[in-house]
């Protein structure tokens, strides 16, 4: 059961950001959280240089505005596909989850080209609301990031 | 009339500019595959000075890093004497890449293809079967493997910043940087410095537009629009825009706060930069702790032909510029803070680090915009860039809005290209 939940919470994150809703992105997350996208080589050699790195919700809050708002940008059209969860409880009842995941973008003229692979490490805390991410980090592996990243993963 | 001239055709030069001082940019340049060859030997493998990394990334006897000149593959490494080195990566052999790996440490680098192997300084080590075995010869007695070493390429650091060079007539690399630039390049690194790892972006352009970018302080309020929507950034800030004396080919955007600045300009123009009452709700993102006697949000300064050094706020970053191909580059941006940054400090270099790179707030326009001109450009190659701001006011480098530096710069490379002017 778990998992399923775990699962649909990812699915629900997964559609929002999918489906250009990315102003219900940061409700996925607990007000206290980290989120940041770390390419494969730094997080290997211990090293932290992040593309984004966001230590609460209202920096998620402030990317979504900026987003809409001030930064100019060829609207993505990603689509994930998430598979290999691997989950366990940890000693407070948080839950911590790994999942790889492919992104494909396809581009305002119709080309589709894979943008981004890696995978999420994910701690999940259940508030009132359901569960919730305290911490969501995307090691990617396409060390090249094409010509710019706007959307989150 | 002799129709057939004794010498032949006189061949057609690759690129003419219209105008000899740098206000007019053939498009060819930003697509021709002959002139991107040309840049490779007049630019890369010409009488400049290329950077490598820092040496903070290769700290221990051993330790090397793979990367480019131009897109002749390198490897950068510290010696076991502690002394830099860095060799063409390609076997003295048969030419295949000898490390294939992007970092490590080893004294010792081998050809995976008939195990040559080199040391640290790409001299060569070992060859197998050298002296036969068994009723096989080995290699003939004339071989001598003092000559097979790998290209070695002379090599210099300069305030922990590595650079390396194919050319034996170049300067010193103290000279090459020059006077005007020394000072700010000696601001940012005036302590040692800790690798805090790198970000890489592709774009499909050409690397020039980039170069334009870094050289264009007229752009950044115009495109990068979260400095106006947050109320960061205004044209009318105090900045001064150098171009080095020598070759114009290095510059540095250094830009001071200025308190009194307000968005009246942007309003009464009508310009869609301004955007009144968003706020961020964390606006430490922006914060500038005073780090250097001369407070600047921005320091950019390109040192000609692959680095640009950037202070933006409290974010340090070595950006390397990597053509790779007439239509594409690759940025590698090296994040860095000093050794002995408190940990709040190191905390906000890495918060700050959301300001730059491929998804930086002020910066992931910058991308987007060369590969809209790369594909504006690509056809009508004898159509020209027009770069005009500023042109009546040469002796004025305190003000953003200005494409000063830019023009200095299609001056230089049209010097190094060999590149003429049209008659007028």
């Amino acid at each position: 059961m778990i998992r399923l939940e775990l699962m649909a919470l990812q699915d629900r994150y997964v559609a929002a950001i999918d489906n250009d809703r990315i102003e219900e992105w940061p409700g996925f997350f607990v007000e206290d959280c980290l989120y940041e996208i770390v390419s494969r080589e730094n997080e290997e050699a211990g090293l932290p240089a992040p593309v984004i790195h966001c230590d609460s919700a209202r920096m998620l809050r402030d990317r979504v505005l900026a987003l809409r708002h001030a930064n100019i940008y060829e609207k993505p059209a990603y689509r994930h596909m998430v598979s290999g969860m691997e989950w366990r409880q940890e000693a407070d009842g948080s839950y911590s989850g790994s999942s790889s995941y492919v992104v494909v973008n396809t581009s305002v003229e119709g080309e589709s080209s894979i943008y981004q692979a890696g995978r999420y490490l994910d701690q999940v805390v259940r508030t009132e609301g359901g569960l919730r991410f305290r911490q969501k980090r995307c090691i990617y592996d396409t060390l090249r990031v094409q010509t710019l990243l706007a959307f989150p993963i | 009339m002799d129709q057939h001239s004794p010498t032949g055709p006189v061949p057609e030069p690759l690129a003419v500019f219209p105008r000899a001082d740098g206000s007019r940019v053939p498009y060819k340049v930003f697509s021709d595959a002959e002139i991107y060859a040309l840049e490779q030997e007049r630019i890369y493998r010409g009488p400049t000075w290329n950077f490598l990394g820092l040496e903070a990334e290769i700290p221990k006897p051993g330790d090397y890093k793979s990367t480019f000149i131009g897109d002749t593959p390198v490897v950068m490494t510290r010696a076991e004497d502690g002394t830099l080195a860095a060799w063409v990566n390609r076997c003295a052999h048969r030419g295949a890449v000898v490390c294939r790996l992007p970092r490590g440490n080893a004294l010792s680098h081998s050809c995976v293809y008939h195990q040559w192997s080199f040391g640290t300084k790409g001299n060569l080590q070992g060859v197998p079967f050298r002296r036969g075995q068994k009723d096989a010869t080995g290699m003939p007695k004339d071989f001598d493997p003092k000559q097979h070493n790998l290209r070695q390429l002379r090599v210099e650091s300069y305030r922990g910043l590595v650079f390396a060079t194919f050319s034996d007539t170049v300067e010193a690399l103290e000279d090459y940087i020059g006077p005007q630039m020394r000072p700010y390049v000696d601001r940012v690194f005036h302590k040692p410095v800790t690798y805090l790892g790198c970000t890489r972006q592709y774009s499909d352009s050409n690397w020039k537009l980039y170069i334009e970018n870094v050289k264009d302080p007229y752009h950044a309020s115009l495109l990068h629009l979260f400095h106006t929507t947050f109320n960061i950034f205004r044209v009318g800030m105090r900045a001064r825009c150098l171009p080095d004396s020598k070759g114009g080919m290095h510059s540095v955007i250094f830009v001071m706060k200025n308190e009194e600045e307000n968005a009246a300009d942007y309003k009464s123009q009508g310009i869609r930069s301004y955007d009144e009452g968003f706020r961020l709700e964390d606006d430490s993102i922006l914060a500038l702790e005073k780090e250097y006697e001369e407070v600047a949000t921005n320091q950019i300064q390109p040192i000609f032909p692959q680095l640009v050094i950037q202070q933006i706020h409290n974010t340090l970053v070595c950006r390397q510029l990597l053509p790779k191909g007439p239509d594409h580059f690759e940025l590698v941006f090296h994040f860095f803070g000093y050794e002995d940054d408190t940990p709040e400090m190191r905390k906000l270099r890495i918060k700050q680090a959301n300001l730059v790179g491929p998804a930086g707030f002020i910066s992931m326009e910058d991308t987007e915009a060369t590969e809209l001109v790369q594909r504006g450009t690509h056809r009508d190659s004898d159509k020209a860039s027009v770069i005009e701001m500023s042109r009546d006011a040469p002796e004025r480098q305190d003000t953003l809005i200005s494409e000063q530096l830019i023009r200095h710069f299609w001056m230089g490379y049209r010097k190094m290209m060999g590149f003429g002017v049209a008659a007028e």
